[in-house]
């Protein structure tokens, strides 16, 4: 299975996520500059965290206007998974890849610390690895990860099982607790928690490995008759 | 001749406002026990070449294209024309 990780001018977790693809599950990764107008080679997109384009105008604005985005929007289309985190996740948000927007933390800092998450949906290709209700100790690092959306929308997320994370203790203002959510066909998440940030006990917890495990699993899994 | 564009962005009416409530708390301890609501926003300015589209579809386009974010945000706008200097 062959990923990308896009990269954009700013973006700052890309090598930690690249590491995770490349050392703890031995699959093929690549960078893929914002500049790229081609994903055609990638069988997944990872999009990671950092200030992309230096959070001008608003977290993900600017970058959502790099060619490399027209891509990701053909790629989605197309079914291939897109995962953003983070920063990746308010890009993904600011394409109309998934529904809402985030607001500035509901007490206004920047706030970089361990979460307790609980998984509220794991049949997706990105957590069936996971029981579900277990909780994971995945940490957050944002100032602007109080997810918003309207009431309308809200309704469709739970209805077609949309929201994926919740914070056991809400961080940040959240509506409902929102951690990550998912696009209606399952394809696309987005999550605000830094998986990549928890794949080793060195690093305090390896609860963030299951998410990419998954991925891996499903991708074989479902290419397993072509090969 | 220019066009010089004011915009105005607003969080919408049901988004919450957290920078706004530390200010209506800070501003009521203060001493300004009036205050009932503040809400903050942001105010962007524009210079426009005069062009064959119509400025104001210009304009709508720029805002709805990287300016505002019409999940949470409302926009409003004044245009001016300027000498070009």
């Amino acid at each position: 299975m062959k990923f990308a990780v896009v990269v954009f001018p700013g973006t700052s977790c890309e090598v930690d996520t690249y590491d995770v693809i490349k050392n703890n599950l031995n699959e093929e990764v690549e960078y893929v500059s914002h500049l790229s107008e081609n994903l055609d080679a990638y069988d997944a997109i990872l999009i990671p965290g950092g200030a992309s384009c230096g959070d001008a105008v608003r977290p993900g604005a600017i970058a959502n206007m790099q060619p490399v985005m027209k891509a990701v929007q053909k790629a989605a289309e197309s079914g291939k998974l897109v995962f953003g985190i983070g920063n990746g996740f308010q890009i993904l948000l600011e394409a109309g890849l998934l529904p809402g927007a985030m607001l500035k933390n509901i007490n206004l800092k920047f706030i970089c610390k361990p979460t307790q998450l609980k998984v509220e949906n794991n049949d997706t290709a990105y957590t069936s690895a996971y029981e579900k209700g277990e909780q994971l100790n995945i940490p957050i690092a944002h100032g602007k990860g109080n997810y918003y959306c309207d009431e309308a929308t809200l309704a469709e997320l739970k209805e077609n099982n949309q929201i994926i994370f919740t914070y056991t203790s809400n961080p940040n203002g959240s509506v409902e607790n929102i951690a990550g959510i998912t696009n209606k066909q399952g394809n696309i998440l987005g999550m605000m928690p830094h998986p990549e940030r928890a794949v080793d006990s060195l690093f305090g917890s390896e609860d963030g490995l299951k998410i990419f495990q998954s991925i891996v699993r499903n991708w074989r899994e479902s290419h397993a008759t072509n090969a | 001749m220019m066009y010089k564009v004011k915009v105005f962005v607003t969080l919408k009416e049901s988004v919450i406002d957290p920078q706004g409530s530390a200010a209506t708390k800070a501003l009521q301890k203060l001493e300004f026990p009036e205050v009932q609501e503040v809400r903050v926003g942001k105010y962007i300015e524009l210079k426009l070449e005069k062009s064959e589209q119509n400025i104001d579809e210009t304009v709508h386009n720029i805002c709805k294209g990287l300016l505002v974010n019409k999940e949470v945000e409302d926009y409003r706008f004044e245009i001016e024309e300027v000498v070009a200097q």
